[in-house]
């Protein structure tokens, strides 16, 4: 790390130094110095006989939103997925390489999953409430980590609330099924879920593609009152939204990581031609 | 029509022709499939009102507070309903947990496998192996193995024999249509997968599984045969697991088939009953599946 | 809590959770090899019953026709034959009539009729078959006996050949009556599995048909019948399975009398009616000659339905669902 504290604006500027250094300095630097909450070691990732990730070294700056885009079958999805090894859920998905969290490989079969998996929080395209109260959807996995007193619970399950911005729609109804809440209002459910176990970081895999623009609006909204207490990674197929909500971007293609930086810079004068291809539309 | 050209005028007659074919066709099979239907629909009410019109006259109190009486005699079927109550309730206590696990076992372990696909197609034929043949299982295994000796417990063994596969594929079914994004949710969250399983997935296909442990109700009240050589059947009243006890369906048989009037009149008093029961099972089946896809 | 002691209690979790996975699935899987093996030591078991009978009687046994407990005789010929006969005589009326209705409830009926008439055939097939039977005796019967039966033996008894089929008494009770209350009971159940299987052709395909002018008929019989061939069958299969297993809808009308005759006017039986009739009283040698004959009956329909799913299966497979 450099010593830097976190969100320093010297930070965005190694990391663009990062990128345009030769080859071989940024490969030097990037496993000791890189700056980032999450920092991807050389990955490679598999699933049956397709090779779907290669080679991946990525920096993911801490309390910030990194947006990953591509076109479909880019493998931006599958990346997002290792962050919290939801992919060994399956079998015959592999990934080989180092993942650091905080420095620890979080690949390594000596991390324990659990850990992981309170650290790093997700939440998906499609809006799943769980087949209970609005309450007991926010509690659940309190309920599971930590033995807590109703009092505490119900704090801790407001303030999940409350960050997701959805508070003052359901204080009122929060005995009620979440299956009654608008396709916005459970996105913002699955956020207060998924914010309800204070993690570091929070993993959005196009979490408004399934919504309407007004709903979209409301959680891109969300996301930037969230920006500073968590380290956010989207996955997003919207380039807008992309350009809208994130300070870095990194635009991947086929499996590759093709270029990383400022969100400022990749949409103004992105150093590759393919970057510059995909955001103008050539091609997607 | 075609524009008017030689060629085509020609091909408009045989045209013409054609379509009438077609038509008549297509009638002669919407005909025939009208006919059919309410063939079906007069079988129907030809079976329903039979059970009606003969079951009226013995619908009193009695039939619900009198024993099986000896030919000749009145009486009322007390012990069969209490019989058959009890051994439905056993069957569905003993095949629901057993289906439930088996079936969770397909659904979230098995998934493709070889292994899966062997047990979903043992449970398949299981599910639509006749009766009779799964009385004789039991009669094997069980009264053989007790020495020959019938009982209720029997019973209910063979009739958890038909629950099982019901429940099994029931609950394979509606947890495979549980979206794979909650297992990830939940998952995602630190929640081991055991607890996932039984605290999310089960709750979220719970209306589809009561609906399976409601149709396998609904069959198992009205099987005869597999009764006959297990739980057998009894004259007097019997709260005994342990012993041959009477169940309305065997009861239904023995007296349906003797020359005595009044056995007659409680068979179809007792069939009524069962019918009953049976079509409102059904029904709320149908009612709380059709409530809970709405809902989603 | 300091750091350290948080950690460590996440470890500890996360080791209990991993060890309840573990039970959890070995429970689960337990449960599925239990079940697999008391299925396999009912069949056993049964197998292991009848083999007094086998022993004594051994080719006997499916070949002759001659019957009788009291000697200690066990030819099944009768029992397997009215099985197949009665079983046949249901496909024919109840294919037919199934693929009818079916038919109806998927592209003839109005909209507002196909819910409520398919909830409608969904009852008939819930109706417990005891009920089938006890109609067939108490009123099929009686018909059969002052309409049908002379009819028969007037109009057809007379032609040389098929003749013999039906020329009977005029008992109302026989093959005859147990395939057509056979076929009544089955037509709810196979119409049902053709219509479910029906409906699963896509939408678009049936529409692009109708596009073209095709009428209501060719739809089906181009468009549908095609695409679910191997799943009708399947469904044909099923129903056959359920035909050849069935006891109470048979046991009432099939005259219980272990003879073989030509005539399907005649009283005759098949092995579910007859086990279900004389298992009760019967003694340890005649019980071991009805568990063989059971095991008979088990393997010929184990062997139906084991098609009925595979042809079943190749339908679902090429939807996805599989």
């Amino acid at each position: 790390m450099t010593g830097l504290p976190p969100g320093s604006p010297m930070n965005d500027s190694i990391a663009l130094t990062m990128q345009h250094a030769p080859a071989a300095t940024r490969r030097r630097n990037l496993a000791g110095e890189m700056p980032g909450k999450i920092v991807v070691d050389g990955l490679d990732f598999h699933y049956g006989g397709f090779h779907a990730l290669k080679g991946i070294r990525l920096a993911i700056p801490e309390r910030r939103v990194t947006a990953l885009i591509g076109p479909s079958g880019c493998g931006k999805s599958t990346l997002l997925r290792v962050f919290n090894r939801i992919y060994a859920l399956y079998p015959g998905l592999k990934a080989r390489g180092r993942v650091l969290l905080d420095g620890e490989d979080i690949l390594s079969p000596r991390y324990p999953i659990n850990r992981l998996r309170s650290k790093v929080g997700m939440v998906f395209q499609k809006p799943v409430p769980f087949p209970m109260s609005v309450y007991e959807n926010v509690a659940y996995a309190i309920r599971h980590h930590e033995k807590l007193p109703r009092s505490r619970l119900d704090e801790r399950v407001e303030q999940a609330l409350r960050q997701a911005a959805l508070w003052d729609e359901v204080k009122d109804k929060l005995r009620h099924s979440a299956l009654g809440l608008s396709g916005g209002q459970q996105q913002r459910l699955c956020i207060a879920r998924a914010v309800a176990l204070r993690p570091d970081v929070l993993l959005l895999d196009e979490p408004t593609s399934a919504l309407d623009p007004v709903s979209t609006s409301r959680i891109e909204q969300l996301i930037d009152e969230l920006r500073n207490q968590y380290t956010i990674v989207i996955v997003t197929h919207n380039m807008q939204q992309a350009a809208r909500v994130s300070d870095y971007t990194a635009f991947m293609y086929l499996g590759e990581l093709v270029e990383h930086g400022p969100t400022s810079v990749i949409f103004s004068k992105p150093s590759r031609r393919q970057t510059e291809d995909y955001i103008t539309g050539r091609f997607g | 029509m075609s524009a008017a050209s030689t060629p085509s005028m020609h091909m408009a007659g045989g045209t013409d022709r054609l379509y009438a074919r077609r038509r008549i066709t297509n009638a002669v099979a919407t005909s025939f499939a009208v006919a059919t239907a309410l063939a079906g629909l007069f079988f129907l009410g030809w079976i329903l009102w039979t059970l009606v019109s003969r079951a009226v006259a013995g619908l009193d109190w009695q039939l619900f507070t009198g024993m099986t009486p000896p030919p000749m005699q009145e009486g009322g079927l007390l012990n069969a309903f209490f019989g058959s109550a009890v051994m439905c309730a056993l069957a569905i206590a003993i095949g629901t947990p057993l289906g439930m696990a088996a079936g969770t076992w397909l659904s979230e372990y098995g998934h493709a496998r070889k292994a899966a696909m062997v047990v979903r197609f043992v449970n398949d034929i299981l599910l639509s192996a006749p009766s009779i043949v799964l009385g004789l299982f039991v009669y094997s295994l069980v009264v053989m193995g007790s020495g020959g000796r019938f009982s209720a417990l029997a019973g209910a063994i063979a009739l958890a024999f038909i629950v099982l596969p019901v429940v099994v594929r029931t609950t394979d079914e509606m947890l495979r249509l549980v979206p794979v994004q909650m297992r990830e949710a939940a998952l995602s969250l630190g929640v081991p997968q055991w607890k996932v399983t039984v605290q999310v997935l089960y709750r979220s296909a719970a209306g589809g599984i009561v609906t399976g442990i409601l149709l396998a109700l609904a069959r198992i009240s009205g099987e005869t045969a597999p009764l006959l050589f297990t739980a057998f059947g009894n004259q007097y009243w019997n709260a005994n697991l342990l012993e041959p006890m009477a169940s309305v369906p065997v009861v239904i048989y023995q007296y349906a088939g003797s020359p005595y009037e009044s056995w007659q009149q409680l068979a179809w008093a007792g069939a009524f009953v069962l019918t009953s029961f049976v079509l409102l099972c059904s029904l709320a089946a149908r009612a709380i599946f059709l409530r809970k896809r709405i809902s989603q | 809590m300091s750091i350290d002691t948080a950690r460590a209690a996440h470890v500890a979790r996360g080791l209990r959770d991993t060890r309840n996975d573990r039970l959890f699935r070995r429970v689960l899987a337990a449960t599925v090899v239990c079940v697999l093996l008391a299925l396999s030591g009912a069949v056993l078991s049964m197998l292991w019953g009848g083999r007094d009978a086998l022993a004594s009687q051994s080719l006997d046994f499916f070949l002759t026709a001659d019957w009788n407990p009291v000697e200690d005789r066990y030819g099944a010929l009768a029992p397997i034959a009215g099985t197949l006969v009665t079983a046949t005589i249901a496909m024919l009326l109840a294919v037919p009539v199934s693929f009818g209705i079916a038919f109806f409830l998927t592209e003839v009926a109005p909209r507002w009729l196909r819910g409520p008439f398919g909830t409608a055939i969904e009852l008939l097939a819930a109706i417990p078959s005891i009920i089938y039977g006890m109609w067939g005796l108490f009123v099929l019967v009686p018909v059969m006996t002052e309409h049908v039966t002379p009819w028969l033996n007037d109009h057809l008894g007379g032609i040389p050949g098929i003749g013999m089929l039906f020329r009977g008494p005029p008992l109302g009770i026989g093959l005859l009556t147990a395939g057509l209350v056979l076929a009544v009971m089955v037509v709810p159940f196979i119409s049902s599995v053709m219509r479910e299987v029906f409906l699963a052709v896509p939408a678009l395909l049936k529409e692009s048909a109708y596009a073209l002018g095709a009428t209501r008929w060719e739809v089906v019989r181009d468009v549908v019948l095609p695409y679910t061939r191997h799943a009708v069958i399947g469904g044909i299969f099923l129903g056959l399975g359920r035909a050849l297993g069935e006891t109470m809808a048979v046991a009432f009308v099939v005259g219980n009398s272990v003879r073989l005759t030509p005539s399907l006017l005649e009283p005759g039986t098949t092995i579910a009616a007859l086990i279900a009739n004389d298992f009760g009283e019967a003694t340890e040698t005649y019980r071991s000659a009805l568990l063989l004959l059971g095991f008979v009956l088990f393997v010929v329909t184990f062997v139906v339905l084991a098609i009925a799913r595979l042809l079943l299966l190749r339908l679902s497979r090429r939807e996805g669902t599989a």
